[in-house]
């Protein structure tokens, strides 16, 4: 491959000459004259040398096959990313490029495109979660929750957060992180069995707190008692932050009639690979008084001159190129383009086929757990389960994943570390394992009670 | 209502699906009555092809920069090679969980940890973390280090971080939210960070500066080696901002110029697209004394192969879910495979020559108030415009009757008027001449026709919108009344 023979840069050797002419300077060099030469680059970086697109693609093949894939094995892995099938209108839309190559709509005559998109996955996760309100998407859930945290601080004027412990632990540890910046004290609220315990709960709320947080379902695969939650707080100001699985809330009751303040999550359940984790969609639904203070981007509608319908981004003095030092969040990106898929997948789904789907993966999940339990296996969880539950082993979870592994079998999620449940895996089963899958799972690991 | 496009609620009718889902081969579960949902989720009901009629249709009302030429300053709108969407999707890194044995996913780490080794040669810096979501996740990634670095040396009454008066909004915000003072550094008549007022203001409470260099001018900081210098002598570290990465690529390095911390927006610099707002990426880099405190996990290699290690004391904790914005991460790998070495010193300087180029052009008819070499992207003030009474906001639009998308306005907030114009390498030297022929013709139409000018856009499918009304009544849901 020559100098000259880069496909992205058009400039031919005339352009180059030409507009060096116009500027007045003679060579490329000098408009690089401003660096001072003591740390101008001498040699080319330590690099590969390029490669051709052929080249580059085999190279890649190659890396991606070293990785095992949902396509080679059935997986039971969820713990928050989850092997849901995809309509592939998703990538059909996602794909074209006045969506994929399209900046921030900061001027909306030119993206009505991707302002009425995202003003449509607004109202479908406000339409799931039960709530008036919802941002065009945050980074993650982790991220959604620890904006939601800080949301209910500046509300409450208060730092105390207490947390479940039924919370996915990377959100938990993710809050933590950002606790020493915001001043925030976070209490973490213990489980009773596979439960957040109320009682402790209740011991734990005192005037100086701010919010309570609750995973539905949990961690655990557990659909948490909400009604009994906000019980504990009704007379209070404290905020009560729901962090929801987006497709369960097609068939539970959701956060918004329960009495949630704030409900976050992640829409990767809609149309999102899992792809090692990310990138994949926060989501942030409130009520209407509190639309002013959410975090990051938000849609709105409006007229034009004409009075024909159009959408702008809103309230966006209360963001950093406005507010600066002010601004309550420093986020200034969102995930649009995954919204915009989550959104397609919803949209794909429809109203029943959402709800079908959280059924099968209720029924699916149901199966599986019963069939362990009648092979003589304990279910953990004691209350009700959506998509996962546990399982208690008479061995390491480890070691039954390497069971499962040597039947072709992608087993669950070791509890052993954040939650000190070493023989405890926690499962999920989704619309898309069949229940052949599921018998054979139940089949090799069985085999370890022999 | 009147409508340039019916909304997909609007187009729903009962009973109507866009997909089958598998026929269930196992029991029907009942839940409890008492968990279940009064009343379904309002979700559209629509078949396949009106599915996909509705989103081409929103598609072709929406400009992305295959539509055109997308001139908005300090967001590098590069071009997006297909080859990263391919790999991208390859099944070996779109279908992978992050709870999957390590041994199950040992070619996702290895490219992790080859971006990372490239990153550092990129940046010049030690030790590199792909973990942020963003560029400003990343800033406040790297705010939280220089707490933590700070606290570990018992320096805890250094609170002060300064930020140039024309830096992102993302940096004071990012500092104030990892818990610091924001103390802004006023810019020189040139153009620079005024360093004697920077000497004037450090001290023992000096905690960091956060700076991008090239500035939000397109200008670079001359005196950076000075400016390091003051800062750790008064014991503070030095922060990189690298939105502007994209000029100075293989010419020097955050690294060289005495950096200790840097973040890159790596959706910008190296090829991923934007998406109309994200995903991207942020991956924070460091030099040795600060890696004690980079995020958990990290990516490291061993002799039995690629591992995540969580077992680091002093690390500031965990910033994302899992591990970082994988699928991003693939596109610029990708990316930097492709171009090599010599391409990205390429991009650089095609970079910087287009942008001189339109500099020179444009100041015929618009003020350049910062006349001199420019790095990626320079600034211009459509003050002369202003006393002929049309406004930047007003050129911004009459632009995308042009079929250009408009440059960044009113940023930084330090120039009257901004027009923040960033070319990019990628564009051909017809595109930029046609660009110059728009904006002089605009020019001219403020004096001949500023009426043409005020009423634009014309040639959209909306006319200007009312964000006032958008703000003040407040309808972000379509069901809301």
């Amino acid at each position: 491959m020559t100098e000259e023979d880069f496909r992205y840069l058009p400039d031919t050797s005339k352009d180059v000459s030409e507009m060096l002419a116009e500027i007045g300077v003679e060579k490329i060099d000098d408009l690089f004259s401003d660096i001072p030469k003591e740390i101008l680059m001498t040699e080319e970086l330590a690099l590969p040398d390029p490669l051709s697109e052929g080249e580059v693609l085999r190279h890649m093949k190659k890396m991606a096959a070293q990785n095992t894939t949902s396509q080679d094995m059935p997986i039971f892995l969820g713990a928050g990313t989850y092997d849901h099938e995809i309509p592939s209108a998703v990538d059909a839309v996602i794909s074209r490029s006045e969506f994929l190559t399209a900046y921030t709509p900061y001027q909306p005559e030119a993206s009505q495109g991707e302002l009425q998109a995202i003003f449509e996955f607004q109202t479908m996760i406000s339409e799931l979660t039960g709530m008036d309100a919802t941002n065009s998407s945050l980074y993650d859930g982790p991220a959604s929750l620890g904006e939601a945290v800080a949301l209910a601080q500046v509300q409450t004027r208060k730092k105390k957060v207490l947390l479940s412990n039924g919370v996915h632990p990377h959100a938990r540890q993710v809050v933590k992180t950002a606790a020493p910046g915001r001043g925030s004290e976070i209490v973490e609220i213990p489980l009773k069995v596979d439960q957040t315990d109320l009682e402790r709960l209740k011991e734990a709320i005192d005037t100086d707190t701010a919010a309570v947080v609750i995973q539905y379902p949990n961690f655990l695969g557990t659909i948490e008692d909400l009604r009994a939650v906000k019980a504990l707080l009704a007379d209070t100001k404290i905020k009560f932050i729901v962090m929801a699985n987006p497709l369960a809330l097609a068939l539970l009751e959701t956060p918004g009639q329960l009495g949630a303040d704030i409900v976050v999550g992640d829409t990767q359940p809609f149309g999102i690979p899992m792809s090692y984790g990310g990138p994949h969609c926060g989501y942030f639904s409130v009520n209407k008084t509190d639309i002013r203070k959410v975090p990051g981007r938000i849609v709105g509608e409006t007229v034009d001159q004409d009075g024909k319908r159009g959408f702008v981004l809103t309230l966006q003095s209360r963001e950093q190129h406005i507010r600066r030092e002010k601004a309550t969040s420093y986020m200034s990106s969102n995930q649009a383009l995954n919204a915009l898929a989550s959104a397609v997948a919803m949209a794909s789904f429809g109203k029943e086929g959402t709800r079908q789907m959280a059924q099968l993966n209720l029924d699916k999940a149901g199966y599986l757990a019963n069939q362990l339990v009648s092979k003589g296996f304990k279910l953990f969880n004691e209350g009700v389960f959506f998509n996962e539950f546990i399982i208690e082993l008479p061995l390491s979870a480890d070691e039954a994943n390497q069971v499962l592994l040597e039947a072709g079998i992608i087993g669950g999620y070791s509890l052993a570390k954040d939650y000190d449940l070493p023989n405890h895996l926690l499962l999920c089963v989704t619309e898309k394992r069949t229940k052949a899958e599921l018998d054979q799972f139940v089949e090799v690991l069985g085999g370890v009670l022999a | 209502m009147n409508s340039v496009n019916p909304s997909i609620f609007e187009l729903s009718r009962k009973d109507r699906v866009g997909y089958s889902l598998p026929k269930s081969d196992v029991p029907e579960r009942k839940l409890p009555e008492s968990l279940l949902r009064q009343e379904a989720a309002r979700l559209p009901e629509v078949s396949e092809l009106q599915l996909m009629r509705h989103y081409t249709r929103l598609s072709h009302d929406n400009f992305g920069i295959e539509n055109g030429f997308y001139p908005l300053g300090s967001c590098t709108m590069k071009y997006n090679p297909k080859i990263n969407e391919v790999t991208a999707r390859l099944d070996g890194f779109a279908n992978i969980h992050p709870f999957q044995p390590l041994e199950h996913v040992q070619g996702a780490l290895q490219l992790m940890y080859e971006l990372q080794e490239d990153l550092k040669v990129i940046t010049g810096m030690d030790a590199i973390s792909l973990q942020p979501a963003a560029g400003a996740h990343g800033e406040w990634t790297g705010l939280m280090m220089v707490r933590a670095f700070h606290e570990k040396n018992g320096d805890t009454k250094r609170t002060k971080v300064f930020v140039p008066d024309s830096a992102h909004g993302t940096n004071p915000a990012s500092a104030y939210i990892a818990g610091f003072d924001v103390v802004s550094i006023p810019t020189t008549d040139e153009g620079f960070v005024d360093v004697e007022d920077l000497r004037q203001k450090v001290g023992d409470d000096t905690a960091a500066l956060m700076l991008t260099n090239p500035n939000t001018l397109g200008l670079f900081e001359k005196d950076i080696v000075e400016i390091a210098e003051i800062i750790h002598d008064a014991g503070g570290l030095l922060y990189y901002d690298g939105a502007n990465l994209n000029a100075i690529m293989a010419k020097t390095s955050p690294g060289f110029m005495g950096f200790d911390i840097v973040h890159l927006n790596i959706h910008k610099t190296f090829s991923t697209p934007h998406g109309g707002g994200g995903p991207g990426a942020g991956p924070v880099g460091v030099k040795e004394h600060i890696q004690p405190y980079l995020p958990i996990p990290r990516v490291e290699k061993t002799d039995s192969g690629y591992t995540l290690n969580d077992h680091y004391p002093d690390s500031i904790g965990r910033v994302k879910g899992y591990y970082g914005n994988f699928g991003v991460l693939v596109r610029a790998y990708t990316y930097i495979r492709t171009m090599g070495p010599v391409g990205l010193r390429k991009v650089s300087e095609s970079a910087v020559l287009h942008a001189n180029y339109l500099a020179k052009r444009l100041s015929s008819a618009y003020v350049l108030p910062y006349d001199q070499i420019c790095k990626h992207e320079f600034v211009l003030s459509g003050k002369i415009q202003k006393k002929q009474g049309v406004r930047t906001l007003d050129i911004a639009k009459r632009l995308l009757d042009y079929d250009f998308y408009a440059p960044t306005v009113y940023f930084p907030l330090i120039v009257e008027e901004a027009m923040m114009i960033e070319p990019t390498e990628t564009e051909s030297k017809e595109t930029l001449d046609e660009f110059v022929t728009a904006m002089l013709k605009i020019a001219e139409e403020v004096v001949e026709n500023p009426e043409l000018v005020l009423e634009a856009p014309h040639q959209k499918s909306v006319r200007r919108l009312d964000e006032v009304k958008a703000a003040r009544q407040i309808k972000v849901n379509y069901f809301q009344s």
